[in-house]
C-alpha cells in the first residue's frame, strides 16, 4: 500500500479495496444454514468458484455449491435449461434436500425469471428448491444475506392457525457460527425454545471424524423454517442482514419481528437479553449474570489499557455498528467508522450510538472503501484498527496494530469457531484488544520502561 | 489392488444418461498397447456438476494480467470480480528501485444498478481518470465481467480514448466470464492483446549474448524469483517475463529475446507460437518444477545456445546447487517414500509436479486438469485434429505475420530440425506420457467424482485447490494445494524443490492424524464398561 497518497481527492468512477463483497456469496453462506441444503448459483461458473473459494478461505472447511455454468449462448437465449440439467444433476449425483438458488449479474442482466422456471419443474418428492434474487450491482454480500433469508421464510414459512408453537425466531445476521452456538447457549440458558434461521454451526465448523459429510449435522431444517411463522416472535439480529426476513414473517405470518443490534458489548447483548425477558417473561438466569458481572468487572480492571485510545473500524455495518457501541463502552475513541455496504442506517446508527457517548469529530462513511480510510489515517493516524485481513495491509504500511473482527479473515484460523457477541464474546474481544495495544506497548517500550505488571 | 476400470464404469453409473455420455469421455486409463488414446477436454462445463472451474475473467486478470505489478487493473463491472482476484492468487510481485507495484491493490468501477440500466462507460472513463490523478501508473487494463458485454459498454472505444488523453498505454480485454468454457479463453484474450499492442512496441539492446523470455511463470510462492535467480547465476539475460514479478514495460521488449522458455503451455502458448511466427524466435518448452526438471532444462537451453562458456557454467552452477540440497531432500524422501498421490490442478501444474513427487517417493496414480486442451493431454501433435465448437469461436484468433524488419532467424533450418531431435523445441508431449498404464485421466474432475476416487483409491496426497482441499482433509488425506501451495513455496527450481519436500513430509506426517478417532470409540475396554452399567 505504498502508492496511497496522502492527498484526499474525490472519487466517482473508482473503487480502491472495497469494504464489501458481492451478493451471491452472502445468500450462499444463508443457504448453508439450512440443514441438507445445496446452494445453488445461477450464472456462469466463474462467480460460484469464487464464492466457494472465498468462504472455504475464511472456515476452512468444505463449502459445496452448484453453478449453472452459463456458456454465451445461454447468456443470449437464456439459462431455462442449463438450470433444468443442473437440477437433474443434483438431484441424482448430490442428493440434498433442498436447493437454494441464488443468482448473479449475469442472469439477473439478461432477466431470467428463476421463479417460474422452477413452477414449471418436476421436483421429485419430498424435495425443495427455493430462490432468491440477488443482482450483484445492488448493495453488497450482506444484501445477498439478507435477500436469502427473506426468500426462504417467504417461501417456506406457514402459518397453521390454531398451533402457536411458543418458540422466538432468531434471525442472527452474517456472522460466524461460534456466534449462532453462542447466542443459542444464551437463548438456551433462559430456558426458551427458539428456532434461529438460518444457522450454519455444525456446517461450516464441522469436526473432523475422517469420513466426509457433504450435509453436515447442522443447519435449520425445512421443517423448522416452515414452523417459524408459528413462532411468538422474531428477534432479528443486525437489521442490514436480518430485518427483511423478520418483516416478511409479519407480512406473511404475523410474527411480531424485533429488530436489534448485533449483540457486541455489554449494551447490545443487555438489550438482547431484556428483549428474551419482555417477550417470554422469562427470567435471567444467575450463570448469565455471573458472565455479565465478569465482564464488567474485567471492564474496570482494564480500562487504563484502552481509555482515549483511538480506533478505525471498518467492515460489515451491522457488527461495525456493534462494535463502535463496544469499544465507546471501553473508553476509546473511534475516529474512522467505515463500511462498503450501502444504506443510511449506518450512518444513522453510529450517530445515534456517538452523540450518545459524547464523542464527536468521528468520520463515519457508507459506502467507503480502504483507499479512502488509508488516507484518513495517513492525515491523522490512529492507535488500533478493527477489522477483516484485508487490514493488515494498511496495519503494516503504517504501523498500527490491527484486531482481526469480522468477514473474513483469511490469515489466521480459530476465529469462525468462538464467538465474539454475548458477554463470553465480549470478553474474547477485550482480550484480543488489550493484547494487541499491550504488545504494542512492550515492542516500543524503551529497556528502562518495559513493564513486567501491566 | 484396485481395478481401475471398474471404479470407473460404478464412478459413472451413478450419473443420468446425458451426462454419463459426457463425463465417460472425459475419462481415459492409460494404455500404451493402444495406438491412439484420446481423451476429451476444453468443452462446455456439464450444469449443477459441481466443478472446480472459473471463468474466462479469471484466467484473463486473476492469471494473466494480475501480476504485471506496474499497471493499475481496473475491473469493469459489479464488485465481487475484482474483490475476489485481490490477494488470492499469490502472484508475488517486488518492486524495484522507481519503479511502481499495484499487486496489493483491487481497482473496480463497482457498477451499481443504474450503471447496468444506462451503461457503463461514463463510470469507466471517471474511474480510469481518476486512477491516473491518484496513481499516475506507467499502464492501465480494462477486464470485462459478465453484464459488459451484456449492456454492450465499449471497453475498447473507451480504451482508446483515455490512451490517446493520457499518454500512457491503455489496455481494453474483453473477458466476460460467460466466453469459453473455463479459465482458458481469458488466457487466449490476454495473449492476443499482449501481442497485438504491446509486444515489439519497444526496442533494446540484449546485455548478454544470451537473451530469453520466460513465458507462461507467474511467480506464486517466489517460484519466479528463484527460477531467476538460477538464471542470473549462470548469465543469462531476462528481457522479460510474462508475467509473474513482470512489468508492462518489459514486455514491450520481448521480441528481443533470442529463446522463449514455455513453463505453462496451456495458458501461454499462443504468444509463443506467434513470436516465433513475427520474430522468429523459437520456443523451448521448460519445466523448473523438480530437480531432474530444473537441469535438463539448463542444459536444453545451453545447448541451444551452443556456447561452450554457457555450457560450462551451466554444469558449474548444476553441481553447486546441487551440492547443496542433494542430502536434504534425501532425508525427506525417506519420510514420504512408496506412498501415492492424486494431482488435479487447472491447466499444467498436474503434470508438471509429478518428477517432483517422483524425486521425494511419491507416484502419481490419478492426475487431471481443470482447464487443459487435447494437446495438453495428448501433446501438440494432436493439434491439428481438434475440432472447434461453438465456444471456442467466440473467442478472437489472432493471425500474425511476419514483422519483415524485426523478424531474425535464430537458428538455422538445420539445426533447428536436429535440435528438436533433442529437446522439446516448440514441442509439448503432454501429461498423458508421464502417466504410467493402468493410470487414470480425468479432465473436469467434479466434487462427486473426487469423493469416490480419494475413497476409493486413498492416496496419501491429494494435490490440488482450496475448494476440494478440506473435503480429503476431512477423509483423512492429507491435500496440498498445488495454486496456492498453502502460503508455502516457492516450489520451483533447486531451493523449491527442497522446500516442497519439506512442505509434502510435513503434511504426511503430521501428528494430527493419529487423533482422528477419539479413544472411546476403539477402546472395547470401556465399551464393555458403558455396556453393564446401562
Amino acid at each position: 500500500m505504498s502508492l496511497t497518497p496522502k492527498k484526499i481527492t474525490e472519487r466517482s468512477g473508482l473503487v480502491v479495496n472495497p469494504v464489501k463483497t458481492c451478493q451471491p456469496i452472502g445468500a450462499m453462506y444463508a443457504a448453508l444454514g439450512i440443514n441438507k441444503c445445496l446452494p445453488h448459483s445461477h450464472g456462469s461458473q466463474g462467480c460460484c468458484s469464487f464464492h466457494r473459494m472465498h468462504l472455504t478461505r475464511h472456515f476452512r472447511d468444505p463449502v459445496v455449491a452448484t453453478t449453472s455454468s452459463f456458456t454465451e449462448g445461454a447468456s443470449v437465449f437464456g439459462g431455462r435449461s442449463n438450470l433444468n440439467t443442473s437440477m437433474k444433476n443434483i438431484w441424482k449425483l448430490y442428493n440434498p434436500d433442498v436447493v437454494a438458488i441464488n443468482t448473479t449479474c449475469l442472469s439477473e442482466t439478461i432477466g431470467d425469471d428463476v421463479g417460474s422456471m422452477i413452477a414449471s419443474m418436476d421436483l421429485p418428492e419430498g424435495k425443495t428448491v427455493i430462490h432468491a434474487s440477488t443482482p450483484s450491482y445492488v448493495g453488497s454480500h450482506i444484501t445477498g444475506y439478507s435477500n436469502m433469508v427473506q426468500a426462504m421464510i417467504k417461501q417456506l414459512a406457514q402459518k397453521d392457525e390454531e398451533a402457536s408453537n411458543e418458540k422466538i425466531n432468531l434471525i442472527p445476521g452474517f456472522v460466524d457460527p461460534g456466534d449462532m452456538r453462542e447466542i443459542k447457549r444464551i437463548t438456551k440458558l433462559m430456558g426458551i425454545p427458539f428456532t434461529m434461521l438460518p444457522d450454519t454451526s455444525g456446517v461450516v465448523d464441522s469436526p473432523m471424524t475422517g469420513k466426509y459429510e457433504m450435509y453436515p449435522k447442522g443447519g435449520t431444517t425445512i421443517e423448522e423454517i416452515k414452523d417459524s411463522g408459528n413462532s411468538k416472535a422474531t428477534i432479528a439480529l443486525g437489521s442490514f442482514a436480518s430485518e427483511a426476513g423478520a418483516f416478511e414473517l409479519e407480512r406473511k405470518c404475523d410474527v411480531k419481528p424485533y429488530v436489534l443490534k448485533t449483540p457486541i458489548g455489554v449494551k447490545a447483548t443487555d438489550e438482547f437479553i431484556m428483549q428474551l425477558v419482555k417477550i417470554t417473561g422469562q427470567e435471567v438466569p444467575y450463570a448469565l449474570e455471573e458472565e455479565r458481572g465478569q465482564l464488567v468487572d474485567i471492564m474496570t480492571d482494564t480500562h487504563f489499557h484502552f481509555h482515549g485510545k483511538t480506533v478505525a473500524i471498518f467492515g460489515d455495518p451491522d457488527v461495525v455498528i456493534a462494535m463502535t457501541e463496544f469499544v465507546v463502552s471501553l473508553g476509546m475513541t473511534p475516529k474512522y467508522v467505515v463500511t462498503g455496504t450501502p444504506g443510511k442506517e449506518f450512518k444513522q446508527q453510529v450517530d445515534a450510538i456517538l452523540e450518545d457517548a459524547g464523542v464527536e469529530g468521528v468520520k463515519v462513511k457508507n459506502p467507503g472503501d480502504l483507499l479512502e480510510l488509508h488516507q484518513w489515517i495517513k492525515n491523522e493516524s490512529v492507535d488500533l484498527i478493527i477489522g477483516n485481513s484485508y487490514g493488515k495491509y494498511i496495519a503494516k504500511e503504517e504501523d498500527i496494530p490491527l484486531v482481526r473482527f469480522g468477514f473474513p479473515i483469511l490469515d489466521r484460523s480459530v476465529q469462525s469457531y468462538l464467538p465474539i457477541v454475548g458477554y463470553k464474546g465480549a470478553m474474547r474481544l477485550i482480550e484480543k484488544i488489550s493484547g494487541a495495544l499491550l504488545d504494542r506497548a512492550d515492542r516500543d517500550a524503551t529497556e528502562e520502561d518495559l513493564e513486567l505488571v501491566m | 489392488m484396485i481395478d481401475n476400470k471398474n471404479l470407473l464404469e460404478n464412478l459413472l453409473s451413478a450419473y443420468p444418461g446425458k451426462s454419463m455420455k459426457n463425463r465417460k469421455e472425459h475419462m481415459m486409463i492409460k494404455d500404451s498397447g493402444e495406438e491412439k488414446q484420446h481423451i476429451m477436454a476444453n468443452t462446455r462445463t456439464v450444469p449443477g456438476i459441481m466443478t472446480n472451474r472459473g471463468c474466462a475473467y479469471a484466467g484473463c486478470k486473476g492469471v494473466v494480467l494480475g501480476p504485471l505489478k506496474d499497471v493499475v487493473h481496473i475491473t469493469h463491472g459489479p464488485i465481487g470480480c475484482s474483490y475476489y482476484t485481490w490477494g488470492t492468487r499469490r502472484h508475488k510481485g517486488r518492486a524495484k528501485d522507481g519503479e511502481k507495484n499495484f499487486i496489493s491493490y483491487s481497482f473496480s468501477t463497482d457498477m451499481q444498478d443504474p450503471d447496468i440500466v444506462f451503461g457503463g462507460e461514463r463510470k469507466l472513463k471517471q474511474a480510469i481518470k481518476e486512477a491516473v490523478e491518484i496513481f499516475e501508473p506507467e499502464a492501465i487494463s480494462i477486464s470485462a465481467t459478465c453484464p459488459v458485454g451484456l449492456i454492450g459498454d465499449d471497453i475498447n472505444a473507451v480504451a482508446k480514448e483515455a490512451q490517446a488523453e493520457y499518454g500512457i498505454p491503455v489496455l481494453a480485454f474483453s473477458c466476460e466470464g460467460y466466453k469459453g468454457v473455463s479459465q482458458s479463453a481469458g488466457h487466449h484474450i490476454a495473449n492476443n492483446n499482449f501481442m497485438e499492442n504491446v509486444v515489439g512496441t519497444k526496442d533494446r539492446e540484449p546485455k548478454t549474448k544470451y537473451p530469453i523470455n520466460l513465458l507462461g511463470e507467474y511467480n506464486i510462492g517466489g517460484d519466479g524469483f528463484e527460477i531467476s535467480r538460477i538464471l542470473d547465476k549462470i548469465g543469462y539475460d531476462v528481457v522479460s517475463i510474462m508475467t509473474g514479478d513482470g512489468t508492462l514495460e518489459e514486455i514491450k521488449e520481448a521480441h528481443t529475446a533470442d529463446l522463449n522458455l514455455v513453463q505453462c503451455h496451456r495458458s501461454i502458448n499462443y504468444i509463443a507460437e506467434m513470436m516465433e511466427e513475427k520474430y522468429g524466435i523459437p520456443w523451448l518448452k521448460i519445466n523448473f518444477i523438480g530437480v531432474q526438471g530444473t537441469i535438463e532444462t539448463l542444459r536444453n537451453m545451453a545447448k541451444y545456445f551452443d556456447d561452450e562458456e554457457l555450457i560450462q557454467r551451466t554444469e558449474e552452477v548444476i553441481e553447486e546447487e546441487l551440492g547443496e540440497i542433494k542430502d536434504v531432500i534425501a532425508q525427506y524422501k525417506k519420510m514420504c517414500e512408496g506412498n501415492t498421490a492424486c494431482l488435479f490442478v487447472g491447466g499444467s501444474r498436474a503434470h508438471h509436479y509429478q518428477n517432483l513427487f517422483k524425486e521425494i517417493g511419491i507416484e502419481t496414480v490419478v492426475a487431471g486438469y481443470e482447464f487443459g486442451h487435447r494437446d495438453d493431454y495428448e501433446g501438440r501433435e494432436i493439434i491439428p485434429d481438434i475440432e472447434m465448437t461453438a465456444d471456442d469461436r467466440n473467442i478472437p484468433e489472432l493471425k500474425v505475420t511476419k514483422d519483415e524488419k524485426r523478424y531474425k532467424l535464430r537458428l538455422s533450418e538445420e539445426r533447428y530440425e536436429q535440435l528438436k531431435k533433442e529437446m522439446p523445441l516448440g514441442e509439448y508431449k503432454g501429461l498423458v506420457t508421464a502417466m504410467e498404464d493402468g493410470q487414470i485421466l480425468i479432465d473436469d474432475l467434479n466434487h462427486y467424482e473426487t469423493e469416490v476416487l480419494l475413497d476409493a483409491l486413498k492416496p496419501a496426497v491429494f494435490g490440488s485447490g482450496i475448494k476440494d482441499k478440506y473435503v480429503a482433509q476431512k477423509m483423512g488425506i492429507f491435500s496440498k494445494q498445488l495454486h496456492s501451495y498453502d502460503y508455502s513455496g516457492p516450489y520451483a527450481g533447486f531451493k523449491g524443490a527442497v522446500n516442497f519436500a519439506r512442505d509434502i513430509s510435513a503434511g504426511i506426517n503430521t501428528p494430527t492424524w493419529n487423533y482422528i478417532t477419539a479413544p472411546w470409540k476403539n477402546d472395547p475396554e470401556i465399551e464393555a464398561e458403558l455396556g453393564g452399567a446401562s
